[in-house]
């Protein structure tokens, strides 16, 4: 196999176009591979690339001229400094509250054999099998049912935002539960510590990875969310509906900086943890 | 505390439950029933009265039918192309990405990581009119002279089916990289060409995948509006458009109750067969 490469390689002298063609042909699907993470990028590119530019009139779509100044006064646009400090309240308190929550259902799916799990395990999954639209507009039915007593705004977008994420932390948390040693449980206990001890020496640092991953789900799900928020918001801006609000107009610079500014973080956070993950797995290789 | 839940041990899976099913059921079981409710009413904004309209539905049918069909139309195109486009992607990172994989997830993610509004709007960028890719398929006659991509079907499908891509490419990507590779050398030593063991042992491991993918994916986009409001024009409006607009525009709650139930009700309709 290798010689037949050789040989159709050495008589070479073949022109720098055909050389290409042999390459690419054998490596067609990394080529692949890398034009669509290319397609991936390309609008996350204009997004950042366009948080730099100088618009010439209202309209942030042809580029300019390059400029920092969108960066500096980030919140000179009205409305979007507290739309973002709305969304980051929202998204830190959802997140802690249905992380919380859904851990407590993924212990008890996992750990335990009680009448009603297959109907627990329906219910969490079906608010990721239901659209999002339809979910809001059924809490705002509920929410409009009792309009004397409820007002839409902030609480209400809390409740929804935790009603979604819940599944989401379930399905994760319960993932690593499932792979769970539970001999060093059983250890601990042999070791004399009581259940609430091994709960909180054991168990939960060993799920913490997952919780964790868990809360990052949750927080990005709820930051993110526009459908379900605008229609339970009422006068409550986030930052999603504050860009719907002005994309009917014009989209200010001021947008890709704040947008490219959560993805950066984002990014910052899941590139670290591939780094951890590939130290992990280097120094476990080499341990062995 | 430790001592009472020590004698009622069969209690404990049911206080774990208890907060997080309560709210789910509070604010998502009860919810259904509400919209099943207000489905039934009749009478114009702010004063609807039960009356078990059931005509609601058929009008709803009737009046928005095209946009139902649509989106499901739009939901299966879109669905379709994250499968083809998803498919050699996720088979690279899981067969061939080695060191680079947990990398290449990332990037798969990545878009979930900007706004979705933000990053559906900078399809307005890379599809406007004078553009880049509108010059070029000018120059090449794809497109004639006014020829344009945005407020066509085109950008809604294409923003959809970006907007999605993840959703498909995660679950195939997790199904492939479970298949063992033993397998696949078991078949070439059976003289399998390798066509024949991708079709005949790859593809049958990836289907929980497949299946996966395009649920995560139909579903969602089924009920989207985001890309059909801001990539199309009202001649692309989705169900989705209308029941945002029948609940925060015209304040026609009834009829936007029975355009979700009947959303709803297909996709479950869908997923049984």
């Amino acid at each position: 196999m290798t010689t037949a490469a050789e040989t159709l390689a050495r008589p070479a002298r073949v022109g720098f176009a055909s050389r290409a063609w042999r390459f690419v042909a054998r490596h067609s699907l990394t080529v692949y591979a890398l034009l669509a993470v290319a397609y991936l990028m390309l609008p996350i590119a204009i997004v950042i690339l366009f948080s730099f530019n100088h618009p010439t009139g209202r309209f942030n779509y042809v580029w300019h001229k390059f400029t920092f100044d969108n960066w500096i006064h980030w919140n000179s646009v009205l409305g979007i400094q507290s739309a973002l400090e709305k969304s980051l309240e929202i998204a830190l308190l959802a997140t802690f509250v249905a992380t919380a929550l859904g851990t407590l259902i993924a212990l008890a799916i996992v750990r335990h054999r009680f009448v009603g799990r297959g109907a627990t395990n329906v219910v969490v999954f079906l608010p990721m099998s239901t659209p999002e639209i339809v979910m809001g507009s059924s809490l705002l039915a509920l929410f409009l049912n009792e309009q004397n007593t409820i007002q839409l705004g902030f609480w209400t977008i809390f409740i929804a935002h935790v009603m979604f994420i819940i599944s989401f932390v379930v399905v994760t948390v319960k993932a690593r539960l499932i792979g769970f040693d539970r001999h060093l449980e059983e250890a601990a206990m042999d070791l004399g510590a009581n259940e609430w001890t091994t709960f909180q020496k054991v168990t939960l640092p060993l799920l913490a990875p997952a919780i964790i991953a868990a809360a990052l789900l949750g927080f990005a799900l709820s930051i993110d969310d526009f459908v379900i928020t605008y229609l339970n918001a009422g006068p409550v801006q986030t930052f999603p509906i504050f860009v719907w609000g002005v994309a009917r107009v014009a989209v200010p610079p001021q947008v890709n900086v704040v947008a490219s500014a959560i993805f950066l973080v984002a990014i910052g956070l899941g590139l670290a943890n591939v780094v951890w993950q590939y130290r992990a797995a280097k120094s476990t290789r080499g341990g062995t | 505390m430790g001592s009472f839940l020590h004698r009622h041990r069969s209690l404990t899976p049911y206080l774990l439950l208890a907060p997080g099913m309560l709210w789910l059921a509070i604010f998502f079981l009860v919810p259904m029933v509400f919209l099943g409710y207000q489905s039934l009413q009749s009478g114009l904004f702010p004063h609807f009265q039960f009356t078990w309209e059931f005509s609601n539905f058929s009008s709803a049918l009737s009046g928005y039918h095209t946009q139902l069909v649509r989106s499901f139309v739009y939901a299966g195109i879109a669905t379709l192309a994250c499968l083809v486009l998803a498919y050699p992607l996720a088979y690279w990172i899981a067969f061939r990405a080695g060191p680079w994989r947990n990398l290449f997830l990332l990037f798969i993610v990545a878009p979930f990581f900007v706004t979705y509004l933000v990053r559906t709007l900078a399809w307005l960028n890379i599809l406007a009119d004078q553009g880049p890719v509108v010059r070029v398929l000018r120059d090449v006659h794809v497109l004639g002279p006014d020829g344009r991509l945005l407020a066509t079907t085109f950008a809604v499908v294409a923003g959809i089916t970006y907007n999605f891509f993840p959703f498909m490419a995660l679950p195939l990507y997790v199904s492939l990289e479970q298949i063992d590779p033993r397998l696949l050398e078991a078949s070439k030593d059976l003289y399998a060409s390798s066509t024949q063991s991708f079709l005949r042992v790859t593809v049958p491991h990836s289907m929980p995948g497949i299946v996966a993918g395009t649920l995560l994916t139909f579903i969602p986009a089924a009920g989207d509006f985001i890309n059909a409001a801001l990539l199309g024009t009202p001649n692309q409006a989705m169900i989705g458009n209308v029941i945002q607009a029948k609940f925060l525009e015209s304040l026609d709650y009834p009829t936007a109750a029975s355009l979700s139930f009947i959303l709803m009700g297909t996709i479950m309709v869908m997923l049984l067969i």
